[in-house]
């Protein structure tokens, strides 16, 4: 590499690691994965709001089912009362909710499930009403079957819960057993810190050419080097600050969560693993399990991936976003061209529920083969276990993309950072190209 | 010290730059003259290597132009400005660097700038804390810090106040006579041409004269004469009179004649109040208004 890239890259590393900014968001950053972790788990660990429901149960349906710990029930007596009186009273009583069970003429169950209400004093959640009919079908079920003169006990015998243990074929008969849902976990969360580092940068790299731009420093440096240098310095540079920030970042979370696990709340995390721990063999089974899929994960090409796919879809964005903030003369007018770049990401993004669910459908194969969305899409994949060559195809299509991406849009860079006082359209830009 | 052959440069179906043939002599102070959009700057950025020519060559030396002679040149672009947030020291020790210095020279040279500009104390000061004055010092000071051989100033006066401008002219004349070339480019031609002593003008991507000043001024005369007398004067026979005004040392008054004056001149002397006579050479904007009107006079001698 030639001298002054590397000076550009000294400039614009030790520039932004000195700011304050900086050292607030690296401090910052683990403090909220910390929040993620902890504040979940806080909610989860808070007393449940209880809402309280009456129950006006003509033909005794539930009756004397108490509820649960969020949703206690009591009867009126349905002889004492109707549907009429038993709204006044929820209107002036502490009760939450009326839940209305006609007997009809001769307490059809199908008549019944037709004709149940629920009335609340505000809208009733999709919670509560999915509680009571859960309970409700139950109930009815039951009366239905013995109607017909079956035991409700030997329909729950009878019923049959199916757990599949599944492998993976490995070569010589060590099979591995598969771990979809750490594999979705692992998926999803390196997926989504790829999304969200290749913009976070991306960004900063256009936000330093309007800079250059705007303070009108640009000339006075392309007088001295090249504008590819200068380009490829900014992006390196930023790339630097990333790599420095992420590092941090890890090593705090590391330490944050040993902190909050050991001093701050270890009651809440010795219950989960004492749940583990104290002679549960079912908890036991589980832990076991998990250590077995945890081992079934390729976690070196998984952390090279990442490695991988984080640089080449943030060189690969970071060049395009350097090309937008050269167009532009100030930030607001680099929304018309920020977002035809964001879409393909968005994309990848909005679809990696689908890949998840099919690793190696074709949606997931192409989405990891087109470039713009392959950092995201080819990541959630790897703990999947991806064959090798689709994986090393779409890293050459990646890094082929890259260098045409970054010859173009230096060409619209070049002329860019000159061209002051204008609003530039889409068609202008492809003139630049062949400038 | 910059050769330009048959030099052509488009934009976009604009010919910016027209088969241009300057030439600027080494040691030379030299006026790139010209209206707005006339090519000036596409051609000095084709000097600093900023964009290249479509067609022709130009020569620094007598080698053709290379990236490396990008050191040897200082440049102050029209659309100039300092990274805000970085300190003045640090930003003239990495632009100095960018040009090649070392740090150890691109230091001890910026503190001699610093001394000789009464600059020293702002060394730690940020950029934006500077006012616009002290800037455009700073500036300066980065266009020729790595003592080039050629200085490129576009539009160098325009937005700097009298002071500096006055500072930076004594500056500039000062490196010009320790060997430095040196090209001022703009379009308020009045305001260089004091201190140019050769000048190119173009217009509409096209050189329309180019050489010495003196020479060009002296070609373009127009028989235009001033005499500046004691008292009010009219009798001025059959020559056109241009302008008449008072002024500090009397009247003066300009007028047209075919041949020198010579009546005229022996006549007011004998009444005692000739106080001044001088020929009137064309300043650049008249030559370039007369060349736009009527086209380039030809150069008879030779």
């Amino acid at each position: 590499m030639s001298k002054p890239i590397i000076l550009i890259i000294q400039r614009e590393f030790l520039s932004r690691v000195r700011k304050k900014t900086f050292l607030l968001v690296t401090l910052i950053g683990p403090l909220a994965f910390g929040a993620l972790m902890i504040v979940p788990a806080l909610f989860a660990s808070m007393p449940e709001d209880t809402k309280q429901i009456i129950v006006l149960d003509e033909p005794t349906l539930l009756l004397p089912h108490e509820g649960k710990e969020q949703y206690t029930l009591e009867y009126l007596d349905p002889r004492e009362n109707d549907l009429e009186l038993a709204k006044e009273l929820l209107r002036d009583s502490q009760y939450d909710a009326l839940l209305y069970i006609p007997a009809g003429e001769n307490w059809d169950p199908d008549f019944i499930k037709n004709n149940i209400l629920l009335f609340g004093k505000e809208d009733p959640s999709m919670e509560m009403q999915g509680y009571l009919d859960y309970l409700l079908e139950e109930q009815i079920n039951k009366a239905k079957l013995l109607k017909n003169g079956v035991d409700p006990e030997v329909v729950a015998q009878i019923k049959t819960n199916v757990t599949i243990k599944s492998f993976t074929l490995g070569e010589e008969g060590t099979d591995e057993q598969s771990a979809v849902p750490i594999k979705m976990a692992l998926g999803w969360i390196t997926g989504m810190l790829i999304y969200f580092f290749i913009f976070f940068y991306s960004v900063q790299v256009m936000r330093g050419v309007m800079e250059e731009k705007s303070s009108r420093i640009v000339e006075v440096i392309i007088s001295s080097v090249r504008p590819y240098q200068l380009m490829m310095g900014k992006i390196l540079g930023i790339g630097f600050v990333g790599v420095v920030q992420f590092i941090i970042w890890i090593g705090l979370s590391g330490i944050l969560y040993t902190v909050i696990s050991t001093f701050l709340f270890p009651e809440l995390f010795a219950e989960q693993a004492a749940a583990g721990a104290a002679g549960n063999p079912a908890a036991d089974m589980v832990g076991l399990e998990v250590l077995d899929m945890l081992r079934s994960i390729d976690f070196t090409t998984v952390i090279l991936g990442f490695a991988f796919y984080f640089f080449g879809g943030y060189f690969l964005y970071s060049a395009l976003f350097a090309a937008v903030g050269s167009a532009v003369d100030q930030e607001a007018d680099s929304q018309q061209f920020m977002l035809p770049v964001t879409i393909p990401m968005i994309l990848a993004i909005v679809t990696a529920m689908n890949v998840i669910q099919e690793p190696n459908g074709a949606l997931a194969f192409w989405m990891s083969m087109i470039p713009l969305t392959s950092p995201i899409t080819m990541m959630i994949r790897l703990p999947f276990g991806i064959p090798l060559w689709e994986v090393f195809l779409s890293g050459a299509i990646l890094v082929g993309t890259f260098f045409t991406v970054v010859g173009l849009a230096s060409k619209i860079y070049r002329v860019g950072i000159l061209m002051y006082g204008k609003k530039v359209t889409w068609k202008e830009l492809f003139k630049w190209l062949k400038y | 010290m910059i050769t330009a052959k048959k030099v052509s440069k488009e934009y976009s179906s604009k010919l910016a730059l027209d088969g241009v043939d300057l030439s600027i002599p080494k040691g030379s102070i030299y006026g790139l003259l010209g209206p707005n959009g006339a090519g000036k700057t596409s051609f000095i950025r084709i000097m600093n290597q900023i964009t290249a020519p479509d067609e022709g060559e130009v020569y620094f030396g007598s080698e053709l132009l290379q990236p490396r002679d990008i050191a040897r040149i200082g440049y102050l672009p029209e659309e100039r400005g300092l990274y805000k947030k970085m300190k003045v020291g640090e930003q003239v020790l990495y632009l100095a660097r960018l040009k090649g210095l070392t740090t150890n020279e691109a230091k001890s040279r910026a503190k001699e700038w610093f001394e000789r500009l009464e600059m020293s104390g702002w060394w730690d000061k940020k950029v934006e804390d500077l006012s616009k004055g002290m800037a455009q010092k700073v500036q300066f000071v980065t266009t020729v810090l790595h003592e080039p051989e050629l200085l490129i100033f576009d539009e160098p006066f325009t937005g700097f106040d009298p002071i500096n401008t006055n500072l930076i002219k004594g500056e500039i004349q000062r490196l010009n006579e320790n060997g430095a070339t040196v090209i001022f480019s703009t379009h308020r031609m009045e305001s260089v041409e004091e201190i140019c002593n050769h000048i190119g003008l173009i217009d509409n991507g096209k050189v329309m004269i180019e050489g010495d000043l003196l020479d060009i001024r002296k070609h373009y005369k127009d028989g235009t004469f001033a005499f500046t007398t004691r008292t009010a004067f009219s009798d001025w026979g059959s020559h056109e009179v241009l302008s008449q005004k008072e002024d500090h040392m009397g009247y003066r008054t300009v007028l047209k004649s075919s041949e020198f004056p010579k009546e005229l001149v022996i006549t007011l002397s004998e009444k005692e109040t000739l106080v001044a006579f001088e020929e009137v050479l064309p300043t650049v904007s008249d030559i370039f208004i007369e060349i736009v009107k009527n086209g380039p006079k030809p150069w008879n001698h030779e």
